[in-house]
């Protein structure tokens, strides 16, 4: 007797009329899809309830493969449509996803703002070191002196520290981690998807097509995940490096979790002692109530 | 919306409705209607002349159990609306010309997936606070990609208010973006305004689908018809994207589920044209010269309509309420009847083409077009209607 075939649990979650997708062979878009689905289930959250945000992009595609509520194809504006649906309707749980174009170079406006109203929602960055879907343009995260298609001399372009960005504009949960870490992106997407607040993971992924080919003469998905890891040092492993060691490094882990009184307008009235509790603004906490929201 | 919901409602500490006699502003009017039609979410960005429009509603929304945003940009302010519409809200938003610019990217998303807004636009002049009609085609054919807008534009304090709940309502009905074309002089400009009670105030509310998620298709519609809306959150799992998309909102590459979509669009709003552009006639029974204009050009045109009429000219006034979608059938009535028609517009000369070639050589043709920070003058129309020749 032949047992019953092994079928992916994660399959349900997942428009299987849309197979086959558009990802290249060994994109990283994949696998964080997959580990969204993961974080999910093991979470035991109700997929129906949320609302999934993306804009353009190989990144904004991840979501249309998944049986869930969602916005697409604007550039930049997925933190802007995020603001709407969760000040209108508080108790949708948003996810966005965004690529690193997406978040921080059209975007990026609306990211600091986001984090800085600590907007109830997770936004996942894949970032893949450029603008994948149109060819492969240098990104804000680029590294320097990277060849792309409109760097052919190499980038002169410095790139954002896009976790030093979140911390600094008030994202209350920021992580950087890496496709080609499983168990850490695994983790870090959970423990952003039951967070309350803006939450950033930032995940290092791969676009052998592009980045690939331009910035490393490669197009082979596990170069460029050697290449990740290459650059990938945890902040713990960090403590103990020179800074000429870290430096072109990019740091892993937590960088923030902590909680802060989340977004519900410009201005509101005050009911119950918890909204006044939450109508102070961070920067003057020590005078509570004096404060007007 | 569970227990926020319940928060917002115990909030609610002032009337929707201001049934009564007021002496108004024309923003302040904006609010109001915005209100009476059931407006529950506002996003808008500093810019003078329409920014009575965002004081008023961070006082009032709060206050009935609504949600005010001042976004970081315009393009934020548009893009929420949009968001907090899928969401199931009756959101708006309010600019003068050059936040409008920003809001085209917003407009083409809300048109493609369908989504009901209410955008305002206090047309100002560049840079300026001078009235102006210069944006008449921007409203119009600003977004790229295949659509029909709808545009309102009240000539009074009154209409101000009573266009805004006709602009909620025509938003809910089309599943589509309608904006109220406002301009510096009425929205500034403090005139009588009568607020009905509530409920001689006709609300068009969101079509929500009977159907289960199972057989529910999210664009699905008769022939120029409107789908049914089911919203976020709610199981329906409905792919909102500016791409082009089937009826089950699946993104698709196919001729002919382009041709379907870019067709139904527009037509859903065309074909119904002419119970949306309603115009007003005023002496248009035995007229031979018609003036034709729309927002406040309409007022000097009926003070210089007057004059003419005591000298014995047979001059009307063709009033349109609603320069977009075009009233074809109106305008070109008028090539068929009239032996003069003239266009009187705040600009240098732009839907005066649009009259022009729907009275199609018909008739003769003039306008009385300036673009100088200020309205016409009864005067000004007469003195050019003098140049056109013979006025009958
Ligand atoms: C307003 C606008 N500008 C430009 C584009 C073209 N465009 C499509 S995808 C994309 C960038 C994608 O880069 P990123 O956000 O990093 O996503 P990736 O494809 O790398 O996952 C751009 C610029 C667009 N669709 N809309
Ligand atoms: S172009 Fe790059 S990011 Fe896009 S699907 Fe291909 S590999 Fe992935
Ligand atoms: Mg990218």
């Amino acid at each position: 007797m032949t047992a019953a075939p092994q079928i992916n649990p994660l399959r349900k979650y997942v428009r299987e009329d849309r197979m086959p997708h558009f990802f290249c062979p060994g994109c990283g878009c994949g696998q964080v899809l997959s580990s969204f689905l993961r974080g999910v289930d093991a979470l035991g959250l109700d997929i129906d309830k949320m609302t999934a945000v993306a804009g353009v992009g190989c990144t904004a595609r991840i979501p249309v493969y998944i049986k869930m509520d969602t916005l697409h194809g604007v550039h930049g504006r997925t933190l802007a449509w995020a603001t709407g649906i969760k000040l209108h309707s508080p108790d949708t749980k948003v996810v966005v996803f965004a690529g690193d174009g997406d978040a921080v170079s059209i975007g990026g406006n609306h990211f600091i703002h986001a984090a800085r109203r600590n907007l109830d929602v997770l936004m996942i960055v894949v970032n893949n070191f450029n603008f994948a879907m149109t060819g492969g343009q240098v990104a804000p995260m680029t590294p320097p002196g990277s060849v792309t298609m409109t760097t052919p001399y190499g980038s002169g372009e410095p790139p954002f520290d896009l976790c030093a960005l979140a911390v600094a504009a008030g994202a209350t949960y920021v992580a950087r981690t890496a496709t080609s870490r499983i168990p850490q992106m695994d983790l870090a997407i959970e423990k952003g998807l039951k967070h309350s607040g803006f939450g950033v993971v930032e995940v290092l992924s791969q676009c052998p097509t592009h980045f690939g080919r331009y910035a490393l003469g490669s197009a082979s998905p596990a170069k460029l995940l050697d290449w990740i890891e290459g650059i990938c040092v945890s902040r713990e492993r960090a403590n103990s490096m020179t800074s000429e060691q870290i430096e072109g490094k990019l740091l892993t882990g937590e960088f923030v979790h902590k909680s802060r009184p989340i977004f519900k307008g410009s201005t509101f009235i005050q009911e119950s002692p918890s909204d006044k509790e939450s109508a102070f603004i961070e920067g003057c906490p020590d005078k509570k109530g004096e404060c007007r929201p | 919306m569970g227990q926020e919901g319940a928060a917002k409602e115990k909030a609610a500490k002032e009337n929707r409705v201001l049934t009564g006699v007021h002496f108004m502003q024309g923003n302040y009017a904006v609010v109001e209607g915005a209100l009476a039609a059931g407006c529950n979410f506002f996003a808008g960005y500093p810019i003078t002349p329409a920014n009575e429009i965002s004081e008023g509603m961070s006082k009032r929304l709060p206050a009935v159990g609504g949600v005010f945003l001042q976004g970081e940009d315009e393009l934020c302010s548009i893009n929420a609306v949009a968001g907090a519409s899928l969401a199931g809200a009756k959101a708006m938003t309010a600019t003068a010309s050059a936040g409008y610019d920003y809001f085209q990217e917003g407009l083409e998303y809300g048109v493609a997936v369908e989504a009901p807004m209410v955008i305002v636009d206090v047309q100002r002049c560049r840079g300026e606070n001078f009235a102006t009609q210069a944006d008449i085609m921007q409203v119009h054919w600003g977004p790229a990609g295949d659509h029909e807008m709808v545009v309102l534009a009240p000539s009074s304090v009154q209409e101000l208010f009573d266009f805004t709940v006709r602009a909620f309502n025509l938003a809910e009905e089309y599943r589509t973006p309608v904006i109220v074309l406002s301009e510096t002089t009425i929205a500034l400009m403090r005139e009588r305004l009568v607020i009905p009670e509530e409920d001689k105030i006709p609300v068009v509310n969101r079509r929500w689908t009977s159907k289960t998620p199972e057989t529910y298709l999210p664009f699905e519609a008769e022939e120029w018809g409107v789908p049914d809306f089911a919203g976020l959150g709610r199981g329906y799992h409905t792919i909102y994207s500016i791409n082009p998309h089937d009826e089950k909102g699946s993104i698709e590459w196919d001729p002919d589920v382009f041709q379907r979509l870019y067709t139904r669009i527009p037509a859903k709003i065309s074909k119904h044209r002419e119970k949306i552009s309603t115009v007003q006639h005023y002496r248009m029974d035995d007229a031979k010269t018609a003036l034709v204009a729309y927002g406040s050009e309409v007022r000097p045109c009926l003070d210089a309509m007057t004059m003419l009429r005591e000298g014995g000219k047979k001059v009307g006034v063709l009033k349109l309420d609603v320069p977009w979608p075009f009233p074809e059938e109106a305008v070109s009535d008028l090539g068929k009847r009239m032996d003069l028609v003239v266009t009187v517009e705040m600009n240098t000369g732009k839907y005066a083409g649009e009259i022009e070639r729907a009275c199609s050589g018909r008739c003769r043709t003039g306008r009385v077009t300036k673009n100088r920070g200020l309205i016409h003058s009864p005067e000004e129309i007469l003195e050019a209607l003098e140049c056109m020749g013979e006025v009958s």
